[in-house]
């Protein structure tokens, strides 16, 4: 008992220190990048590039305001509706797919039909589809990104290890047992692999569509900015967006450690 | 009683016919121990796994004999152990779901299921660690997770494919004490495959000595070694010596005309 926990602390230990000294190495760039860009355009008269002062302090004015309501939420409400559809729906339909083999084969080529479609040229036909309010936008994150997380889940559920079909055979396993017990957890690190890539793909559709036929929406505002000449704000939209992005996808990751934590300090040994 | 008669098994590779089990036949008595030895790359792993209803057979039988049955799918009556446990187990679930989720057919009762966990563990010197993740586990542990796993679901046939080939060589031998324990405790007949001589000769009561591809079965020998076996005393009596040059050198003969059986 004592060398397991040893072990595991340890591992621990050595994730925290490399993960803090992580941070900071990676928080040099950035800094120099922001610092320097503060300096470079400090009493820039040019209207394209406004100081970095004059941007943050619109960033705040604006999207710290009622914005956060009125812009920010809807936004992020669209791309996570999305997403939910798309991980639900890719998710079951996948773990179907990998198990019916003919099913899959005959499906694959509209399957690889609609991954290859580019998702900003679905923006014309979903507003046709469904208007111009919420719906058209979150069908369109949803069909966008299930596809990585369908295609993914297929080849996860399909891809067991054939030691584990013999173990689930010998303890003579139902269909469901097999399905809950084992093929659904052997595929995840792959179907969460191909929700992360998702989450990406929604957060660009979430900008996008906001772009064409939108009446709010961060993507929205800053497209606004920039037809109403008002630079900064397009700026400090553009500054946002990369923000939200950050987070979303950090936050995604901490989901995806406390999930995988069996796959990857299995890994490490 | 377990009988193999006459077994073959013929692969189908690319549309050609790839003959691995030629002609198998022997019976394993209840509450012996049976091991299988042949030349790496003899059918070995395919003939548990024929034994086991793991895989269809192309001909002969695999009869459990005190009920007649013939085993096609794997019956209840048999669990394996699988050489390579880091594949075996569960990772995402602890230690003690993995042993306990099969039983959840054989059990309907929660409380006689953990328990049944609770004695499987300990019976492997592994109590305690039911809140373990196996991969927290060393491999030498994690393959007793695997035997706790088959002897919770009270076989009356434990069938091992070659179960401590991937640990060191002193995991090895406590291993194989562990085994011979356990039987005695969960009453069970083991059929164990291995490459390993000694270790086919230490454990058995009978060694099967079977022969490179095409396999058949070279020779039955009874290993007349007293009981309870040790490491150092069994293996240090002459008998064990002349019993492991005897299976050597049918080994050895297998390895060398494998034409003159073809």
């Amino acid at each position: 008992m004592t060398t397991t926990t040893s072990i595991v602390t340890a591992a621990g230990r050595k994730r925290w220190s490399s993960g803090a000294r992580g941070v900071a190495i990676s928080l040099i760039v950035p800094v120099v990048i922001l610092v320097a860009w503060w300096f470079a355009s400090e009493g820039s008269t040019s209207p394209f590039f406004p100081p970095l002062r004059t941007i943050l302090s619109t960033f705040a004015e604006t999207w710290l305001s009622d914005r956060v309501l009125s812009d920010i939420v809807p936004s992020l409400v669209r791309m996570i509706a999305g997403f939910a559809i798309a991980a639900v729906v890719g998710v079951v339909l996948g773990a179907l797919l990998g198990r019916l083999r003919l099913a899959a084969s005959a499906l694959n080529p509209i399957l690889q039909f609609g991954r290859a479609l580019p998702a900003t040229a679905l923006i014309p036909v979903a507003i046709v589809l469904f208007g111009i309010g919420d719906t058209p936008k979150i069908v369109l994150i949803a069909f966008v990104s299930c596809f990585p997380i369908l295609l993914n889940t297929i080849d996860g559920v399909r891809n067991i290890d054939p030691v584990l079909e013999d173990v689930m055979g010998s303890f003579r396993l139902t269909r469901l047992q097999r399905f809950r017990w084992v093929q659904l957890h052997a595929a995840s690190p792959q179907v969460i692999a191909g929700m992360r890539v998702a989450l990406s793909l929604a957060f660009v559709v979430m900008v996008a569509t906001e772009m064409l036929g939108s009446t709010n929406g961060v993507g929205y505002v800053t497209l606004l900015a920039q037809q109403g000449f008002q630079i900064p704000l397009m700026w400090s939209g553009l500054i946002l967006l990369g923000l939200l992005g950050l987070i979303v996808n950090g936050l995604f990751v901490l989901v995806e450690r406390g999930l995988l934590r069996w796959y990857t300090q299995g890994q490490e040994d | 009683m377990l009988t193999v008669e006459h077994l073959q098994k013929t692969y189908n590779v690319g549309g050609k016919p790839l003959e691995v089990l030629r002609d198998i036949s022997f019976t394993v008595d209840e509450g012996e121990f049976v091991t299988v030895v042949g030349p790496s790359g003899a059918g070995k792993t395919t003939l548990l796994r024929c034994m086991a209803g793991l895989l269809p057979r192309s001909g002969g039988t695999v009869m459990l004999t005190r009920t007649g049955k013939v085993v096609d799918a794997p019956p209840p009556e048999i669990a394996c152990v699988f050489q390579d446990y880091s594949r075996s187990l569960m990772p995402w679930y602890k230690v003690g779901r993995n042993v306990g989720l099969p039983l959840r057919n054989t059990i309907s009762d929660k409380a006689e299921r953990q328990r049944a966990v609770d004695d499987a563990l300990r019976s492997v010197g592994l109590e305690g660690f039911a809140d373990s993740y196996p991969w927290q586990l060393s491999g030498g542990m994690q393959q007793r997770v695997a035997i706790a796993r088959a002897i919770a679901y009270r076989p009356e046939f434990l069938i091992m494919d070659e179960p401590f080939a991937s640990v060191d060589a002193q995991t090895r031998a406590d291993l194989e004490d562990l085994i011979l324990r356990v039987r005695q405790i969960a009453g069970v007949t083991v059929v164990l495959v291995t490459h390993d001589i000694d270790e086919a000769v230490y454990l058995a009561d009978r060694v099967v000595v079977v022969s490179g591809r095409p396999t058949v079965v070279m020779d039955v020998i009874d290993i007349d070694l007293p009981r309870p076996r040790s490491q150092v005393t069994t293996k240090g009596l002459p008998r064990f010596g002349e019993l492991r040059t005897q299976v050597a050198t049918l080994i050895s003969r297998a390895s060398a005309e494998p034409a003159a059986r073809a």
